[in-house]
């Protein structure tokens, strides 16, 4: 079982990144769990068809510790098992704490079962506190994707996460798979991230092209795989899947300084886009 | 006994506590919550908080200490404790029926955030009943701070200036004392003719005599009514700075009354203190019952000098305590060698001043040197008098291990004391508690001549 986990800035794709490749998987007979862990609970509603009716906390709320697996994990797209931990509503509580509830809940549970190829951590945009680190703490997730574009602020967010890799990466076995770059049409987007992979010590594994069909499928509440299979976007996706399904290259991230990140970003994004 | 305690001051990296010399806010807050009438303290966080805390209380003041909790299960943590806190207000109101519910925080509830005030406007709150709050996150400060912030909470939520005029009365805040000392305080403002409103008071709270039925809100604690007219004092007497300036300061801010802060009236020269601040304030003779008694102590101090001069003392605990006793053991004679506090000299937030630089000018005038520490534990006051040996130690019960470790006499002052009695119903302020507090150290000083001495010197007369 390889447990993945994908970070990324706020905003950046991060779900729809994750359902889609998921949604590939499963398309090729993966077996795949995708664990929500965004309060939002937003991580599953392409593969389910419509937001996820009941979280993990919501159930723990109303029902207390007593609960079966069955009513937290719920079949989605091809046959994959979607969970969502949830979290308070906004301005109270932890949700950090929150993370780590579910998750402990989970393995008790048994959800994490042998015949299960992928976990998928679907993490929220910033590793605020403890418990967004929960995923790739001891024994969860071993290899994490960060999803990315060429503006700075999500390079930057980047370079953030993979600190957290790094710390993380000393006492146990997280390393970084690569970074995925989900376009957003920046000036020299791929020559910019390839370096910055590369100056992280990683790899650029896949570079999704930007297409408005990812945002009709989901207003239909559906991964592309799944609205439109024959479209070279779902193509996309399903190479990007394979990229993951073959990844050998797993690094512990050397993050750079805030200099040096920016003055990577004046040379490609910048420089090289007036030249 | 302590046997690993090295002489040799290693550097400690750590930030980490060794034997603290202090414990946690809400002890503080709950006890201070305890001197209001009619209130029953609420601790919004988890069981065993609250539990611990009432363990505390009870087990010092040897009287059952009352208080709820919201009970926080990991759901309350997740989602916030709002539902928790309201359910709480709604059954204490039903079941205990309390005037007034003080909430405090704990380091849980503080560390998810959780927003009192909101809540409390929330909360369904029977008609003519009050509930109010003070924020006492545990990392940071001690006991002390979270007294002095419910005190402070006391003045932000009903101090109130409703008079045109202000009144020919005096605010009292007594600090984290014992109720027989907030009873010889307010002796002591009886007999200069002051009328006064103390606050907190636990008199007649944790100190209740046995009259064969259990009542859950005794006699005794500042009423309402008090805490709202505090507002039209002529001034306010803080005694302690760490645990009661804030409040003063919040009063003088609020409503305009001028307040002094005075030490802790332990010993001749602070109890004098507090006497001419009342003097002053209602243009009053010292009744003769008051010279009386400065008269009879002055004459014991000069009896018993012997006893102490140049006796080498080692005092810790709370800072205003402390600061009390140290400059009464040099009033004795005595030398303080070693003298520290685990409360932060400096609590963040709050503009209290150091610890250190109040001891160093008390010893300083009697042309003594000390180590001081603020925030120090009990490990470091250990090496300290493994370097610097002393006749006597002076502190709560925690120093018992190392009067043991070190065979030194030790005199019990402070909070806690959890293996001695009667402590808290006698006071250790006001001329009274001066002498008391030469029986005690007196005695201990002369039980340990009395132990060591040889056959031939042992002495009928000292």
């Amino acid at each position: 079982m390889r447990q993945v986990a994908i970070y990324g800035k706020g905003g950046i794709g991060k779900s729809t990144t994750t359902q889609n490749t998921v949604a590939a998987l499963a398309e090729a007979g993966k077996k795949v769990m995708v664990v929500g862990c965004d309060p939002k609970a937003d991580s599953t509603r392409l593969l389910l068809g419509g937001l996820c009716q009941k979280t993990v906390l919501d159930t723990l709320r109303d029902e207390g510790d007593d609960i079966e697996l069955d009513e937290i994990l719920k079949p989605g797209f091809k046959d994959t098992r979607c969970v969502e931990s949830g979290g308070p509503e906004p301005g109270v509580g932890c949700a950090g704490r929150g993370i780590i509830t579910s998750i402990n809940m989970l393995e008790s549970l048994g959800a994490y079962t042998p015949d299960l190829d992928y976990v998928f951590y679907d993490v929220l945009g910033d590793v605020v506190c403890g418990g967004f680190a929960m995923p790739i703490r001891e024994g969860k997730a071993e290899e994490i994707y960060i999803v990315a574009s060429g503006e700075l602020m999500a390079l930057y967010a980047a370079n953030n996460i993979a600190k957290g890799i790094q710390k993380y990466a000393a006492n146990g076995k997280v390393r970084l798979g690569g970074i995925i770059c989900n376009s957003r049409k920046v000036d020299n987007e791929l020559p910019l991230l390839q370096a910055f992979a590369e100056e992280l010590g990683s790899q650029l594994i896949y570079f999704v092209p930007r297409d408005n069909l990812v945002q009709r499928a989901e207003i239909n509440k559906k991964t592309v795989v799944d609205f439109d299979p024959a479209a070279g976007q779902a193509n996309e996706y399903r190479r990007l899947a394979a990229a993951i399904d073959n990844n050998k290259m797993f690094v512990i991230p050397k993050p750079m300084t805030q200099d040096r990140l920016e003055e990577l970003m004046m040379q490609h994004g910048f420089l090289d886009a007036i030249a | 006994m302590l046997d690993a305690t090295p002489k040799e001051f290693n550097e400690r990296t750590s930030g980490g506590m060794i034997n603290p010399a202090k414990t946690c806010q809400p002890i503080g807050a709950m006890y201070a919550a305890l001197g209001v009438h009619g209130c029953l303290p609420h601790s919004h966080g988890s069981q065993g908080c609250c539990s611990f805390h009432r363990m505390h209380l009870t087990r010092h003041f040897r009287d059952p200490v009352m208080a709820s909790t919201s009970s926080f299960t990991e759901g309350a943590s997740v989602f916030g404790g709002g539902a928790n806190l309201k359910t709480a207000i709604k059954n204490i109101f039903q079941i205990y029926n309390p005037e007034i519910i003080a909430v405090h925080t704990t380091c849980l509830t503080e560390t998810i955030g959780d927003d009192i005030p909101s809540i409390i406007k929330e909360a369904d709150i029977p008609e003519g009943k009050v509930v109010f709050h003070a924020n006492t996150p545990s990392y940071q400060g001690s006991h002390i701070t979270g007294f002095s912030n419910m005190t402070k909470a006391m003045v932000g939520y009903f101090a109130e200036a409703s008079a045109a005029i202000k009144k020919e009365q005096v605010n009292l805040i007594p600090g984290f004392v014992n109720p027989g000392d907030m009873r010889e305080i307010k002796r002591i403002a009886h007999l200069m003719g002051a009328p006064f409103i103390m606050f907190p008071d636990t008199s007649g709270v944790v100190d209740t005599p046995m009259t064969g039925e259990f009542v859950m809100f005794p006699k005794g604690g500042t009423t309402l009514g008090e805490l709202g007219d505090s507002g039209n004092s002529k001034l306010t007497v803080a005694l302690g700075r760490f645990a009661s300036s804030d409040a003063a300061e919040a009063l003088a801010k609020k409503c305009k009354v001028p307040a002094v802060t005075l030490k802790t009236p332990i010993g001749i020269k602070a109890t004098d203190a507090l006497v001419m601040a009342l003097r002053r304030a209602f243009v009053r003779e010292v009744p003769w019952e008051l010279e009386e008694e400065r008269g009879q102590l002055v004459d014991i101090m000069t009896d018993t000098h012997f006893h102490f001069h140049g006796k080498k003392v080692a005092i810790f605990g709370d800072p205003d305590i402390v600061t009390g006793l140290a400059e009464f053991a040099v009033s004795l004679g005595m030398a303080p060698v070693h003298v520290l506090t685990g409360t932060p000299g400096g609590a963040i937030g709050s503009d209290v001043g150091s610890f250190e630089e109040d001891i160093a000018a008390i010893v300083g005038q009697a042309g003594l040197k000390a180590n001081i520490k603020a925030g120090g534990d009990l490990f470091t006051l250990h090496q300290l008098i493994k370097n610097e040996p002393v006749d006597l130690l002076i502190g709560n019960t925690y120093g018992k291990y190392i009067a043991r470790a070190e065979d030194v006499p030790f005199v019990r002052v402070g909070f806690p004391i959890l293996d001695r009695s009667v402590h808290s119903y006698l006071p250790v302020v006001g001329y009274r508690g001066a002498m008391r507090l030469i029986e005690m150290i007196a005695g201990a000083l002369l039980d340990r001549q009395d132990r060591d001495a040889a056959d031939e010197d042992f002495e009928l007369v000292m």
